[in-house]
């Protein structure tokens, strides 16, 4: 630790780095940073592990490094005799190299079926494992989700895994710290999925580049911890390195009592360290951006970046308006991708398929949204309801969501990242209009030309029983506000 | 870790901003164990027609993209998912650097540890970039720097040590392991 710097106020980013520093860095060589969870999956860890095994070396510490399969696993229904249905043989090679890897590296494991099995940003949390004040890493961009407990957590590649499963460090280079400042209350109807993206179409996808966000100011305060998750997780959609939120009582009341977390004693020294975590007052970032969250609406995606986002009562944006020639033509291609013309309602848009899930939007609070809005209703579009753990799709069955579901019409799916990222055979066909509450619309990231309108949980069912881009606080019922199209919408050059 | 010193190669140019790691390698070509033969899953989504014959007009699949080192990419080049597999495809490819004006931070550093120098120049550098596509370009690492297809030469910054690790074909992973008292020291002290 560097004792040079701990008189000087600190953020929370810089507390949690300092702790961490193995050896600080320098001006010829990067800092050592240790590590305290390692989360592993299997589309980003086999070649990690080859690399131990060329090199014969143990993983350095397999009581940090907890594994998931997420990605590439089926999301239909476990067969009669035990099996599962893969998409294709590639995905289960995949999957049965990462039980291999556990198994021969002695890492403990959630494989299919296990009830500790799902996304690795869902389960995580869940299983307590993600504590406030740790570092945390994974060979996935969405890691900064685990911010939302006052972690540093950030994506790596394949070769990063390698070096924290063989040493527990990373060498890096300290980023720096931007403050994201939210003043103001979320009005009724507005979700953490519109502040994102309501601060992404801000800052820009580069916006974030090099630094890593803290999330701060009263509305952060006043959400959940499946909020705050919400908006941690979509950091990298800025191109931040992480994002995180101080710790406090919200976030303890969500851990006591999990497994992973500290009991008894333990529980209230670690208490005692994590209440110390939060940013001194008088300390500083290298930047600070603020946001009125009272001027925010429900958002949606129309372009191919998480930054070209619109509240759902708005115009389709006109390429004419650019200031600069780079951003008419991104703009040109993101319309042509996805069939929109400048100046349509976005709420023309018919829609083909809903999905709700994802390690963004994939948790109980997400399917209780969806659920109040599709309760006694029918759907007009194909959806998928994909709860993003095992343990969360035994809640919402414990509370009947499964039935509110599946009477609506939707489809009721095992845990997964499913359509998402469509690795596992769940994807859009070209030229179908997606509502999803994931948090990428590149082109593509659904299924080869599939268009994907990002949104929030309760903006996704609504528009799974209009038919199209919906706004969720207004009441549809079946065959109200839909019909056929009046003026240009996505169908047409479909 | 190939090293890297100078690359002198006719410029492939796709300036399109923003092309994220899914645009670079689609998801589905991630169900891979290995890093084998990837550059054919380059770009596939833009490169190919649905049913995998190649689009003839696109940049990458004219003939003279087989031979080029250097690929002129558009801001904030590699923005997105994490997946390594992105730097493996360029290099396999035949890229061994990615010249843009910015470049996401994942992506940057996944390139340096597979042998790919990111350099990042002004917009009007850029600029005379873009308009030269096939024109030959000369990157020095030693030196740090850029000789233009006008002859022309800028300086471009690159971080000490992946410079160091570029030339000498340093890994990392040796690197950390020969931390590792320091390592064991700092874990007995926590
Ligand atoms: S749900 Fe999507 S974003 Fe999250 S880990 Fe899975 S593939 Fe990545």
């Amino acid at each position: 630790m560097d004792s040079s710097i701990s008189n000087k106020p600190r953020t929370l980013f810089e507390k949690v780095w300092d702790a961490h520093c193995v050896r600080a860095q320098t001006a010829d060589e990067p800092g050592i940073l240790y590590i305290d969870l390692h989360l592993v999956h299997e589309v980003t860890s086999p070649q990690a592990f080859d690399v131990l095994r060329e090199r014969g070396l143990p993983v350095s510490r397999p009581a940090l490094t907890f594994a998931t399969m997420d990605h590439s696993t089926p999301t239909t229904p476990r067969q009669p005799d035990g099996t599962w249905i893969f998409g294709d043989a590639q995905a289960e090679a995949q999957v049965r190299t990462l039980q291999r890897n556990c198994l021969d590296f002695g890492i403990e494991l959630h494989a299919l079926g296990d009830p500790g099995q799902g996304i690795v940003h869902v389960v995580g949390p869940e299983a307590g494992r993600t504590q406030p004040g740790m570092t945390v890493v994974c060979g996935d961009s969405h890691t900064a989700t685990h911010g939302a407990f006052g972690a540093l957590a950030f994506g790596i590649g394949t070769s990063e895994v390698g070096h924290v499963l063989a040493t527990q460090c990373l060498l890096q280079r300290r980023p720096r710290t931007l403050a994201v400042r939210v003043e103001g209350r979320l009005r009724d109807g507005v979700t953490a999925k519109d502040l994102i993206l309501a601060l992404i179409a801000q800052i820009g996808v580069g916006g974030g580049t090099g630094h890593v966000i803290e999330y701060i100011g009263p509305a952060i305060r006043a959400l959940s911890m499946e909020g705050r998750m919400t908006v941690c997780n979509m950091s990298i959609e800025a191109g931040a390195r992480a994002g995180m939120i101080a710790p406090d009582e919200t976030t303890f009341a969500w851990l006591k009592g999990r497994p992973g977390a500290p009991q008894g004693k333990a529980w209230e020294q670690a208490l005692s360290a994590w209440r110390a975590l939060p940013s001194d007052a008088a300390a500083t970032y290298d930047r600070e951006v603020v946001l009125d969250a009272s001027r925010i609406e429900p958002m949606v995606t129309f372009g191919t970046n998480p930054g070209q986002a619109i509240p759902v009562t708005g115009l389709v944006p006109d390429p004419a308006s650019c200031e600069s020639a780079s951003e008419r033509s991104t703009l040109e291609s993101a319309l042509r991708y996805m069939g929109l013309r400048p100046g349509t309602p976005i709420g023309d848009v018919l829609v083909d398929v809903v999905f709700i899930g994802s390690c963004t939007n994939g948790r109980l609070s997400d399917l209780r949204e969806a659920a109040s809005v599709l309760r006694g209703r029918k759907v007009r579009a194909r959806t998928l309801v994909v709860p993003g753990s095992r343990a969360v799709k035994a809640q919402a069955e414990v509370e009947g969501l499964d039935r509110v579901f599946l009477e609506a019409g939707a489809e009721w799916r095992e845990p997964g990242c499913s359509m998402c990222i469509a690795m596992n055979g769940d994807r859009l066909e070209p030229g179908q209009a997606c509502v999803s509450t994931s948090n990428r619309n590149f082109e593509g990231r659904q299924g080869r030309g599939g268009r994907t309108f990002l949104a929030g949980a309760g903006t996704a069912a609504a528009s799974a029983i209009r038919g199209r881009i919906a706004d969720p606080r207004q009441t549809y019922d079946a065959g109200e506000n839909a019909g056929p199209a009046q003026g240009p919408t996505n169908r047409e050059e479909g | 870790m190939e090293p890297l010193r100078i690359v002198e190669s006719p410029v492939v140019v796709m300036p399109r901003d923003n092309m994220d790691t899914d645009q670079v390698i689609p998801a589905r070509f991630l169900k891979v164990t290995d890093k084998v033969g990837l550059g054919a899953a380059l770009f596939a989504d833009w490169r190919y027609h649905s049913d995998g014959t190649p689009l003839p007009d696109f940049v990458l699949n004219r003939p003279e993209a087989s031979k080029a080192q250097i690929l002129v990419a558009g801001d904030n080049f590699g923005c997105g998912s994490s997946r390594e597999h992105a730097a493996w495809a360029i290099r396999d490819f035949g890229f061994r650097v990615v010249i843009s004006t910015s470049v996401a931070d994942i992506f940057r550093n996944n390139a340096l540890r597979n042998g790919i120098l990111p350099v990042v120049v002004d917009p009007d550098v850029h600029a005379k970039l873009v308009a030269s596509p096939g024109a030959t370009v000369r990157v020095d690492l030693e030196q740090m720097t850029l000789t233009l297809p006008d002859g022309t030469q800028r300086t471009f910054a690159v971080d000490a040590f992946a410079r160091h690790c570029l030339l000498n074909g340093v890994d990392e992973m040796g690197y950390l392991l020969a931390h590792k008292d320091a390592i064991a020291a700092f874990e007995e002290k926590r």
